[in-house]
């Protein structure tokens, strides 16, 4: 048993129970932003932390090295904490702070239940971390379902309002079913091969008799369901108009990237010899996601809807490197998903600004945005920019990336269905920037908050940076991706 | 007749089917949540017949069950803590009257 294999999983849930205590403890008039701001520093100190935790390629033929590998597994191969995981646990933390920077003021302001707030993120964010290390189906249902529920509690926290209630239904009974198949699903694979490993499952000769198959398309299944993969996306549009906007924020940060994460391993892992049999369904799967998800984000009246339709999109392009199904092809997706947390970090955080002050996030509460808080239409406009993927953003880099990795697999196609419907992405988000600049300005002016304003300026510098200089992230990216599977 | 792991497993994707059947048919939250409960409990039975009857070294099927049945009840409960926010909000749980956001 190395405990060190899962202290940030440790450190994490340390930090939710201190939340707990410190709302039980503080007066009932005190505000609850210093809690915040505790979860902030020690989850940006052990951000950094982490980056001292990666290791380089290691050699199979060194003893050494070799002992080095085992001793990031925990408790007999349940749990695997390497460079790939580290990446994406730190991408989750990351998310984390900038959605508590700039949710201090909307948590104050709009919401009943503040300390519970903080409590829950953080064990949605250990529930994504224990995802991201999963090598098992138990581990990673009990990360799932970690996630899962915190987020159909977060959803309804805003008790004053009817949509967030109905969200929070709508999304418990549909992620409820989709558990419930996934799970079957796992039953159905572990019939067939006799284990729940990953390393195991992918060992066994009958995983190719149609009980693993059904098996693996009903985990397939759930994992759509959780990424809002069209035709089992019905539930993302209620669930991220409802929802608080920090957490619609989280939603499509962190949730999204989780599910890739566990998703990618349970493909690469355990599935990988049946290929050929999910790979076809994949990309019809991301070509329709592509379509559908730009098409219907045009219909759109409120900003948080059309930013899930949007959504919905940015799966689909996160699909393209899976399909890849090669390190470039992941290493793409990393670093796609990572500039996605700085696009949303923007783009939530003005709109929960707005919500916070205006009431809503239709576009026409966006009007005149350019002259009530012209700093926070700038944000916007480039976070936008970022998601559909106009250089020099790091949207562009991303989609690069991805695109390239996939036309070397010779799904040409499949490149040129996301290139076009990007182009016509650009259409709907600048529809936003035109109510911002363009609209009638009502002559209020927008209070921004010292947290609110760094949650912004940092999650735009580094969208910038990103774009004009991938190669630090891409290195990064390269490592995980390449050491993967050692 | 001697009962086998065919038998347990048709029991099981019976219930499940009759368990998706009710979440897609019933207008009351609490119904749902039962359907919804009925799912799992199929995939319980299904982990613990495979268990038994596979030539498995370990109980990792009977654990798994075990998780299950946890993560159920945690879901049903707060599955109920909505229905009672939604009864307090609209007077009603019935799930055809949730639809206030469209398009």
């Amino acid at each position: 048993m190395n405990f060190a294999a899962i202290s940030t999983e440790i450190f994490i849930l340390c930090l939710g129970l201190f939340a707990i205590v410190m709302d039980l403890v503080l007066p009932e008039q005190e505000s609850r932003k210093s809690i915040g701001g505790v979860l902030i520093f020690s989850l940006t100190g052990w951000f950094l932390y982490m980056f001292t935790l990666y290791n380089g390629q290691l050699d199979p033929m060194d003893p050494a090295a070799m002992a080095a590998l085992a001793d990031r597994f925990f408790y007999q191969g349940l749990y695997l904490v390497d460079n790939y995981a580290l990446f994406f646990k730190q991408m989750f933390i990351l998310a984390t702070v900038l959605t508590l920077l700039f949710a201090a003021d909307y948590v104050q302001s709009v919401l009943r239940y503040r300390g519970e707030f903080y409590a829950l993120l953080m064990t949605a964010l250990l529930g994504m971390c224990v995802l991201a290390s999963a090598t098992d189906f138990l581990t990673m249902f009990i990360g799932l379902e970690l996630m899962t529920i915190s987020f159909y509690i977060l959803t309804g926290a805003r008790m004053n309002s009817k949509d967030s209630s109905e969200a929070a239904v709508k999304y418990l009974i549909i992620g409820s079913v989709s558990t419930a198949v996934m799970l079957y699903g796992i039953s159905l694979v572990y019939g067939a091969t006799g284990s729940i490993q990953f390393f195991e499952v992918c060992r066994s000769p009958h995983l190719f008799f149609p009980l693993g198959i059904a098996g693996i398309t009903m985990v397939l299944i759930g994992f759509f369901f959780k990424l809002s993969v069209i035709p089992f996306h019905m539930w993302a549009p209620d669930v991220y108009q409802g929802a608080p906007t920090p957490i619609t924020a989280m939603l499509a940060m962190g949730s999204k990237a989780a599910g890739i994460a566990a998703m990618m391993r349970a493909l690469f892992v355990a599935f990988p010899m049946l290929g050929i049999y999910w790979l076809p369904m994949l990309s019809v799967l991301c070509a329709a996601c592509m379509i559908f998800g730009n098409i219907m984000a045009m219909r759109q009246r409120d900003v948080k809807r059309m930013l899930a339709y949007s959504s919905i999109a940015q799966a689909g392009y996160m699909l393209v490197g899976i399909i890849a199904a090669d390190p470039a092809g992941m290493k793409a997706v990393m670093f796609y998903a990572t500039l996605y947390v700085f696009a949303n970090a923007g783009a939530f955080a003005v709109l929960s600004v707005v919500e916070a002050q205006k009431g809503s996030t239709s576009y026409r509460h966006m009007a005149g945005l350019a002259q009530s808080a012209p700093v926070l239409a700038a944000v916007m406009t480039i976070s936008l920019l970022s998601m559909a993927g106009i250089p020099p953003t790091a949207g562009f880099a991303g989609k690069l990336y991805l695109f390239t990795a996939v036309v070397d697999q010779g799904y040409l196609w499949l490149a040129f269905v996301g290139f076009v419907m990007s182009m016509i992405s650009v259409y709907y988000y600048l529809l936003v920037a035109k109510a911002m600049y363009l609209g009638a300005w009502d002559g209020s002016s927008l209070a921004v908050s010292g947290s609110t304003r760094a949650a912004v300026v940092l999650s735009v510098l580094a969208t910038l940076l990103v774009g004009v200089w991938p190669e630090g992230l891409a290195e990064l990216t390269n490592l995980a991706a390449s050491t993967f599977l050692q | 007749m001697t009962i086998g792991l065919t038998h347990y497993l048709l029991l099981a994707a019976v219930l499940f089917a009759i368990g998706m059947f009710g979440v897609l048919s019933k207008r009351n939250i609490i119904a749902v949540l039962m359907g919804i409960e009925l799912m799992l409990n199929a995939v319980n039975i299904n982990l613990i017949a495979f268990n038994r009857y596979l030539p498995v070294h370990d109980l990792s099927g009977q654990l798994m069950a075990l998780f299950a049945i946890a993560v159920g009840v945690a879901e049903v409960a707060v599955g109920i803590a909505l229905a009672f926010r939604i009864y307090h909000d609209r007077s009603t749980i019935n799930v055809d009257e949730l639809n206030r956001m469209k398009g």
